[in-house]
């Protein structure tokens, strides 16, 4: 930890001060460089929590995409490895089964795991790979400027949507989510947000069964985190997490979808399955 | 150590030194002419003795990249594929170059370009030694030109792959990954210790110990120089490899007036020519390249200043002949014959070639 | 010594472990072997062939295109290696199937009924066993001991018990091979 914040946090202390929130130890000191009111801190931070608590850091072997979280493994005080474009699934397989007793999780987004890497999530899913998925689902292309994903909502707007995603032109939004619950390799699938203290609560919950049920070797677990692209969306932050909630979460509904092998209590499957999509204004 | 004496098919002999010579892992996708490597595999179920780990993925573009996370763990890990499924796994390829990940991959050739053929083929020289994917890396490639070539190259693979933190290429072809040989095999050797594996890749991602920074890897780099500093290193390594790591073989290149040049199943095709050519009383050399990346460029220079002309071999519509051409400066007369689409020459047409194209 | 040796018929009728036992037979007898296959859909029902090398010497290339003998077992594979043969090589062949009898005049030429010998005696999975020892009456390149053990090898050891059967099949393949003179 960076020397002067903790000399002067000891000062405190000794001043009278409690400590009452730090930052988890499984986070590096790098500055992260996600914009303002984006989800991936957060999300980072829940997960590096979850390491920390359940006591792993030395055995969790990280794999990051490319997107927006493609420099991760500099934020994570974990061994990571850099995936290509959409593989991290694939390279996640070959470390856990080269490496059993180590805990592997993937970090991707929407355009890398539900776009290019489609055939290894789901490969990766239905072999069901003793391993941690996380899914940061922000409906765009950040990275590369605000470009249409897989995950884009119909009607809204991106680089190459600028009149609002058209069925006909670019088929549905895609519910990887709902389609990895319907694989018996899974054995874990939900879908958290982290706009507010009561989500982020819920989701962090959610990232440490996905993480504990490693020790089960029962499949797969995967969790996908709603979150705002404040940038791509041309919106501010507190816009954009009211937006996701108006429009983002209909689609997208919070909640687990498949808890211990089993689709969750009053999850409709036909429902996930044949849902046609709310077309948004924006 | 035990030699053993077997009849196997090359490919075969792939699979069975991937387990004797304590490789970890191996991920594959199936297409002839090498299937049999990965069905070798299943059925020697060498998890059950070793404790290698045998998948079969979805792709061949899920087969590298699934090399690239087993062996960024530090361990020996393999593919092999043909030809289009080698195009595929170009991606991983510059990946494993760029974050610098030693593991193995063969390619046994078939005919090109597309969809191609089945059969043998040699096409595959410029994607192997020029950089069949993006940016300024190489793979170590070594021909074999037999079975027990097949078989033993493997075990130099890990050599080469480890000392250099680089990926090589086993550069074969239909021809021999189906043809059967006489074999000596070995013992197998144990896979390594989790000891072994911390020494031996210390840079490996099995988990940060308390006591030692993450490591990570990437081939990422945001900042140009840091970008240029890393590209000079690699090409440092790349030169070391030229200095210390090439191989090839002479036959009959002392007393010779022309040499053929030729690698591979090719090579095996021209020393039958070069033995028709000594009958007839034509003094022929044979310039056998085992290693396409590290190129032999000073030992053939040094065999062409004696020659009247060089033939080169291969089964495609001359490839290797560039770097012959630049290893010679040009300065002797040199010709390219070859058959591809997965026709192989014949000794005959060899040296009807030769004596067409060079001695007239 | 070295022998250049195509054997071609129809998938299923042993041609590539008939090779295999020869190649085998000739690695226990300490020489240079090798065996090259057809390979691919052409294999599956339709043609299948293999070049065998036995020799004493290191084998230069495996693939050949000109044979010192060529064993035939269906008019498909007399039709397009009759021609390969070397002036004064061997050429045998089953006459089960074939309507157009070979006619070079510059080559040995025999006959071996053993598809109707190996049908009439109930022995047909080891029909080319009979084949093979037709070959090695005319050219005993590799000793019946080493034969046993390349049988050995080449045979998974569930099935080691018929190799009493498949050796008596080489016997019956001795006696049945006949010249033929092409008029």
């Amino acid at each position: 930890m960076n020397q002067d914040i903790e000399a002067r946090k000891q000062e405190l202390l000794k001043e009278g001060y409690e400590e009452v929130y730090t930052r988890t130890k499984v986070l590096t000191d790098a500055v992260m460089h996600y914009c303002p009111g984006c989800g991936h801190g957060t999300t980072h931070r829940l997960v590096a929590e979850v390491i920390d608590e359940i006591g792993i850091q030395d055995q969790v072997v990280g794999v990051s995409p490319v997107g927006c979280s493609v420099l991760a493994y500099n934020y994570f005080d974990v061994d990571f490895q850099e995936a290509a474009h959409g593989r991290a699934p694939a390279v996640a397989t070959a470390v856990k089964r080269l490496n059993p007793d180590t805990f592997v999780f993937t970090y991707q987004g929407d355009g890398d795991l539900a776009a290019i890497g489609t055939a290894e999530t789901i490969h990766a899913a239905n072999r069901g790979e003793n391993i941690t998925m996380i899914f940061v689902n922000n409906g765009i292309y950040g990275m590369t400027g605000g470009q249409m994903a897989p995950t884009t909502l119909v009607g809204m707007k991106s680089a190459t949507t600028p009149y609002g995603r058209r069925v006909d032109l670019n088929g549905f939004p895609l519910r990887m989510t709902e389609l990895l619950a319907t694989l018996p390799g899974t054995y874990y699938v939900t879908r958290q947000s982290v706009q507010n203290p009561a989500a982020v609560r819920k989701a962090k919950a959610a990232i440490r069964k996905a993480f504990e049920n490693q020790k089960l070797k029962k499949g797969l677990s995967f969790v996908e985190i709603l979150s705002n692209c404040n940038s791509g969306w041309k919106m501010t932050p507190v816009q954009a997490n009211k937006w996701m909630e108006d429009n983002m979460m209909p689609n997208y509904p919070i909640g687990d979808i498949k808890v211990d092998g089993k689709i969750a209590e009053g999850i409709d499957v036909n429902r996930l399955v044949l849902d046609h999509p709310l077309t948004v204004q924006q | 150590m035990a030699r053993e004496l077997q009849l196997m098919k090359g490919n075969e002999a792939i699979a069975r030194a991937m387990i004797a010579s304590g490789t970890d892992g191996y991920f594959g996708y199936p297409i002839t002419p090498q299937s049999e490597v990965m069905e070798t595999l299943m059925a020697e179920k060498p998890w059950e003795t070793t404790g290698m780990t045998v998948l079969q993925a979805e792709s061949e573009v899920a087969s590298i990249n699934m090399v690239y996370g087993g062996a960024a763990t530090g361990k020996k890990v393999a593919t092999s594929s043909s030809s289009p499924g080698i195009s595929l796994m170009q991606e991983g390829l510059t990946y494993l170059a760029g974050a610098e990940i030693p593991c193995l991959i063969v390619n046994v050739m078939r005919g090109g370009p597309g969809l191609g053929t089945i059969q043998p083929s040699q096409s595959d020289y410029f994607q192997s030694t020029k950089g069949g994917g993006h940016g300024d890396y190489q793979l170590y490639t070594l021909a074999p030109a037999s079975v027990q070539e097949m078989y033993d190259f493997v075990f130099d693979a890990w050599d080469i792959a480890f000392k250099y933190r680089n990926p090589v290429l086993i550069l074969s072809d239909g021809a021999i990954g189906q043809c059967m040989e006489k074999l000596y095999t070995r013992d197998n050797m144990p896979r390594w210790t989790e000891e072994e594996r911390r020494k031996n890749a210390p840079w490996g991602t099995w988990g940060k110990p308390a006591n030692r920074n993450h490591n990570i890897i990437t081939s990422l780099e945001l900042d140009s120089a840091r970008q240029e500093v890393f590209n000079l290193k690699l090409q440092k390594k790349y030169d070391e490899m030229k200095e210390k790591e090439v191989r090839y073989e002479m036959l009959n290149c002392e007393d010779a007036e022309y040499i053929i040049v030729a690698y591979g199943s090719s090579s095996r095709i021209a020393m039958k020519a070069m033995q028709m050519a000594r009958e007839k009383g034509i003094k022929v050399g044979l310039f056998r390249l085992i290693t396409l990346f590290p190129f032999p460029t000073k030992q053939l220079a040094e065999v062409a200043a004696h020659v009247k002309g060089i033939l080169c071999v291969e089964m495609s519509a001359g490839q290797m002949i560039e770097d012959v051409k630049l290893a010679t400066k040009c300065g002797v007369k040199t010709e390219h014959f070859g058959r591809f689409g997965g026709i192989i020459p014949t000794p005959g047409e060899v040296l009807e070639a030769l004596e067409n194209k060079i001695i007239k | 010594m070295t022998e250049e040796i195509i054997i071609a018929g129809f998938g299923g009728q042993g041609v590539l472990s008939m090779g295999k036992i020869l190649a085998y037979s000739g690695v226990m007898q300490d020489k240079e072997v090798s065996w090259m296959p057809s390979y691919g859909p052409e294999m599956r029902g339709g043609t299948a062939n293999v070049s065998v090398i036995i020799s004493d010497e290191r084998i230069s290339s495996p693939i050949i295109n000109q044979f010192d003998t060529a064993i035939i077992l269906n008019q498909q594979s007399l039709d397009k290696f009759e021609a390969s043969v070397k002036p004064g090589g061997l050429l045998i062949f089953d006459p089960n199937g074939i309507t157009h009898e070979p006619t070079r005049k510059d080559i040995n030429i025999y006959k071996i009924a053993a598809t109707a010998k190996a049908q009439e005696l109930g022995i047909s999975k080891v029909f080319n066993m009979v084949v093979l020892g037709g070959f090695l009456k005319l050219k005993p390149i590799v000793d019946k001991q080493y034969i046993h053990e390349g049988l050995e090898h080449s045979l998974p050891q569930r099935h080691w018990n018929l190799i009493p059967q498949n050796e008596e099949a080489i016997e019956i393949g001795k006696g049945l091979i006949e010249a033929v003179q092409v008029l």
